[in-house]
């Protein structure tokens, strides 16, 4: 039986019928076309879905739809895009840590968490953060790389607007 | 202005950092419905009956589909790429793959039904309601065991599930004599466990014919969507191939995985002819497992003697390898062609013999896996000199130095010729374990160890030195090994009337960055921007052919293919160049993107010269207009890279842990064009490599289920189980390829294993442990073997 949810998606809200067991990642995908969430497994261990749900980073193949009715979300195309790109963005560009690019909406996402909570992570901190997202390729090097070159980068600006 | 040696940031990652890739399961279609397959639970199982009528009559089913329906229509299969033939001559054993099986499932995941329906979740609920009676069969899951007498039959034509008995070197009783007259021999059986390759973006496919066009295109995740055609076309469904379309796009990684032809690319667009509407496929992940190829599993016993001084006299090689229930793409050439070719390593061994049996068992087919064959080839190499040094009471650097073949450029020096049928094209191997030696620190470590064990604590060091053998292949030689197509690449250069440039490569980029290295290939050598050229891949209507991205070959033989073109297109646009300053070719060089009259000032533009291509007007005379060409790059050799990798560890003497606390990896993978991509793919094969040696292992039970095929249950390496890697590199050039280069993808995973292996079983040298230990070295295996 479909149900009426109500979500804020990039900032922007929609109103959209689900069914009640459809999961949130398929919600983003199929219905809002969103796809840089991506499904990587069926057990909620490989992180390539995540996004943030009120500003806390879930994975969306784990949440109901209908879980999220009334919650804030962003995912990987609202951080930033091609001409406007997060420091995030710019670190896995930067540091090169993609290299077939599937996992790494998932891995910046989580990184955007991680940077929330703890601007100024060691390297073991951000090695902790990651581990629930299954990186193939990189062997995860130059994901650290990465996310401390970001670090920095939001530190920079934090000083600037203290300023 | 040179591009070559840079680190230029990808040009691909734009769309990747930003959600805007597109992947196989991005893509939708009007009017696309959604397979889902029901597969086999039993490893070996009669289908006795099943009964769709429940699941037809539910919501939003459009068709069910089962082998029979697909049999009926003349369909056997999908094909083996190679094959390789019985010691006596007898033809390999091969029997056919059908698409969904009728009558028999062989392996757990074997497809029994297609259900198509509306959207994906109406498909999967269906299937639920498909009634199966089986007839559960004895299975066998282990080569060796499927090699025992009366062991289950996984086909009647293969008696004692043996597909192919191979054997290559020196003759048996020559090595068996060198073995009786050495020294010391060590002795050891090996298993290299099965693995799961495990590319994050799960296997896809989308079919979709247009009755309009009698046309199909097919999506897909694949490393090798023109093969993908090829074999489709000819040897699965008998459609022409100038009728089919394959597109691989954005692949979320392969390692392997994707090379081959599989079941459901035939069988989505065999569907979709038959609906008249697109059908996607994709995998779940507990799918993935028990439905992609997977990779190693070789049970071997291995003899290698020595002298009086350490120099190795002779090496025996017995393995089993598992090839699973049926013969995928590229199986057959695994454990023989890329495995015992390998046995000769960086080493002197004057007398080797390796014999291979390829066994069938009732799991999942096992093909290549990155490195595919010689990461097995080189953990029997590394293990055997490690256990070696250990039993000689010698130092494993040292043994493995006196036995390293002399430096050989290739060029003033002929090449290596092994006992293992290669030539090797240019080697320096005492320069990288050197290096590598230089970097760990290895006698400052050595004191550190000492006084460690002193406290108690188990460090210990491992070594590995490897070759590989990758650029994959020359045709001609391949084709005498029994691979049943040329190796070659194909390479488009279409410079555009303004002299943009948009080059077409066979080769496919599933995160090797082929868009960036290849992009730096053509700006350097046309004296133009980056911005000025597009690497097009992975659309067989766009580029004319390719053999896809496999074996460490992209840039050394689709990059060679690229710089043929240019080369045409450089000699054509001399000729034009020419004919507007008013000189002779002779009399002009090309620089900075511009034709100059030696010696003087007159000079021409690449872009102008593209122009006049396009608008002849004043034009040289006998030259036909247009600036495009195409080449196929077929290699002379083989390029062979190589490396000398050390993994240093602490074991938990209460525990059995193994940490990981230092890996030090020098490789020399020839001439390198972007840095930052090479060091990348190093990084990645390390973690795969240590992955298992550590972590990763398939299991399967005695009645062939697969007991960890999900990610809660099969172990990767994560973010916190690894260091960050210390790396560098050696260069000695290719020879034989215009760009010196030899490949980088494989050599990770190929040097690391046996290292992080060898350094455990240092750290527990007090333990005096005879046997050796089976990967993964997990907390429990290092444990009881602690316990004695």
């Amino acid at each position: 039986m479909p149900v009426r949810i109500q979500v804020t998606v990039n900032g922007k809200q929609y109103t959209s019928e689900v069914e009640a067991r459809d999961l949130l990642v398929y919600y983003l995908r199929d219905s809002l076309r969103l796809t840089g969430a991506h499904v990587g497994c069926d057990t909620s261990s490989c992180g390539a879905c995540t996004v943030l749900i009120d500003g806390q980073a879930a994975k969306s193949c784990t949440v109901l739809a209908v879980q999220a009715d009334g919650c804030s979300i962003t995912t990987v195309e609202g951080m930033g895009a091609p001409d406007s790109l997060h420091p995030l963005q710019e670190g896995f560009r930067e540091h090169h840590g993609l290299q077939c690019g599937f996992c790494t909406p998932g891995m910046i996402m989580v990184a955007a968490d991680l940077l929330q909570r703890n601007p100024d992570p060691s390297e073991m901190d951000i090695r902790h953060a990651l581990e629930g997202n299954f990186c193939r390729c990189t062997g995860y090097h130059n994901i650290v790389r990465s996310v401390q070159y970001a670090a920095e980068k939001m530190k920079e600006h934090t000083k600037i607007n203290a300023a | 202005m040179t591009f070559i040696g840079k680190s230029v940031k990808r040009l691909e990652d734009k769309r990747f950092i930003t959600g805007k890739g597109n992947y196989t399961d991005d893509i939708v279609l009007p009017g696309m419905t959604h397979g889902y397959i029901l597969r086999s639970p039993y490893a070996h199982a009669r289908i006795v009956r099943i009964d769709t009528s429940d699941a037809a009559a539910m919501p939003g089913v459009v068709a069910i589909f089962t082998g029979k329906d697909i049999a009926e229509t003349g369909i056997v299969g999908v094909p083996t790429g190679w094959q390789v033939n019985f010691r006596s001559g007898d033809t390999m054993k091969e029997p056919p793959h059908p698409l969904l099986v009728s009558d028999k499932a062989l392996h757990v995941g074997d497809g029994i039904a297609i259900v198509i329906a509306e959207s994906r979740e109406q498909a999967k609920d269906a299937a639920d309601s498909i009634d199966v009676e089986y007839e559960v069969l004895p299975a066998v899951a282990n080569p060796a065991k499927a090699a025992q007498p009366g062991a289950p039959l996984v086909h009647d034509i293969a008696p004692g599930n043996v597909a192919f008995d191979w054997e290559l070197g020196n003759p048996r009783a020559e090595v068996d004599a060198a073995l009786a007259a050495s020294h010391h021999i060590t002795e050891m059986d090996i298993v290299n466990q099965r693995l799961v390759p495990n590319a994050i973006e799960p296997r896809a496919a989308i079919g979709h014919y247009e009755d309009a066009y009698d046309k199909y295109t097919l999506y897909t995740t694949s490393q090798n969507p023109h093969l993908t055609r090829l074999l489709m076309c000819a040897f699965v469904l008998g459609i022409p191939e100038h009728k089919v379309r394959v597109v691989a796009p954005d692949v979320g990684g392969g390692f392997g995985s994707k090379i081959f032809h599989y079941a459901e690319e035939a069988l989505v667009t065999w569907c979709s002819r038959r609906l008249k509407r697109p059908v996607k496929w994709v995998a779940d992940r507990s799918e993935s497992f028990i439905t992609d190829a997977h990779g190693r599993d070789h049970v071997t016993r291995a003899q290698m003697g020595f002298d009086k001084d350490g120099r190795v006299t002779a090496l025996k090689v017995s393995t089993y390898a598992n090839l699973g229930a049926y013969l995928s793409t590229f199986a057959p050439a695994v454990p023989t062609y890329l495995h015992g070719t390998l046995m000769q390593g960086l080493y002197t061994t004057p007398k080797i013999n390796v014999e291979v049996f390829g066994m069938f068992t009732h799991t999942v087919a096992v093909d290549a896996y990155r490195g595919a064959g010689r990461p097995e080839a080189t953990y029997v190499l590394e293990r055997l000199m490690d256990t070696a040094a250990l039993e000689m009471n010698m130092d494993p650097a040292e043994l493995r130095r006196i036995n390293f073949i002399p430096p050989f450029d290739g060029v003033n020096q002929p090449g290596y010729q092994t006992q293992v049928a290669l030539q090797y094209d240019s080697g320096n191997y005492d320069a990288v374990l050197d290096r590598a030696l230089e970097m760990v620190g290895y006698e400052d470590f050595r004191k550190e160890q000492e006084a460690a064990r002193k406290e108690g604590r188990l460090l210990g060091i491992g070594f590995s030195t490897y070759i590989e053998a990758c650029g994959i292949a020359p045709s001609a030689v391949v084709g005498a090994l029994g691979a049943r197509a040329g190796l070659y690449e194909s390479a488009q250069v279409r410079v555009q009337p303004t002299g943009k440039v948009s080059v077409y490569t066979g080769a496919h980029s599933h995160g090797q960055g082929h868009e960036t290295t290849f992009a730096q290939v053509v700006a350097d050598r046309l004296g133009i921007s980056l911005e000025d050229v597009e690497i097009v891949h992975g659309d067989s209507e766009a580029v004319a052919f390719g053999m896809g991205t496999y074996g460490s070959r992209s840039l050394a033989v689709g990059g060679s293919a690229i710089v043929k073109s240019l080369d045409k297109v450089l000699e054509k646009g001399a000729k034009i160049a020419a004919h507007k300053l008013e000189a002779a070719v002779e009399d002009l060089e090309y620089t900075g993107g511009r034709w100059t009259v030696k010696g003087s000032d007159k000079s021409i533009g690449f872009g102008d010269v593209a122009l006049t291509a396009y608008v002849p007007h004043d034009y040289p005379q006998g030259v036909e207009p247009g600036l495009d060409f195409s080449s196929f790059y077929d290699p002379a050799n083989f390029t062979y890279p190589f490396g000398a990798h050390v993994a240093i560890v602490e074991v938990d003497a209460e525990t059995g842990k193994v940490s990981l606390k230092r890996f030090i990896a020098v490789d020399d993978v020839g001439n390198v064009i972007n840095p930052m991509i090479v060091e990348g793919q190093i990084h990645g094969g390390l973690a795969q490599g240590i992955g298992q040696a550590l972590l990763e292992g398939a299991i399967y039970d005695d009645e062939g289920q697969l007991l960890n095929g999900s990610y809660m249950d099969y172990a990767m390496p994560r973010a916190d189980d690894l260091p960050s890697f210390e790396v560098d590199r050696k260069v000695t050039p290719c020879p034989h390829n215009p760009l010196g280069v030899k490949g980088a993808g494989e050599a990770g995973c190929i040097g690391s294993t046996p290292a992080v292996v060898n350094a455990v079983m240092d750290a527990l040298r007090p333990f005096g442990i005879k046997k050796d230990l089976e990967m993964p070295l997990t907390p429990e295996r290092v444990w009881r073997a602690m316990q004695g």
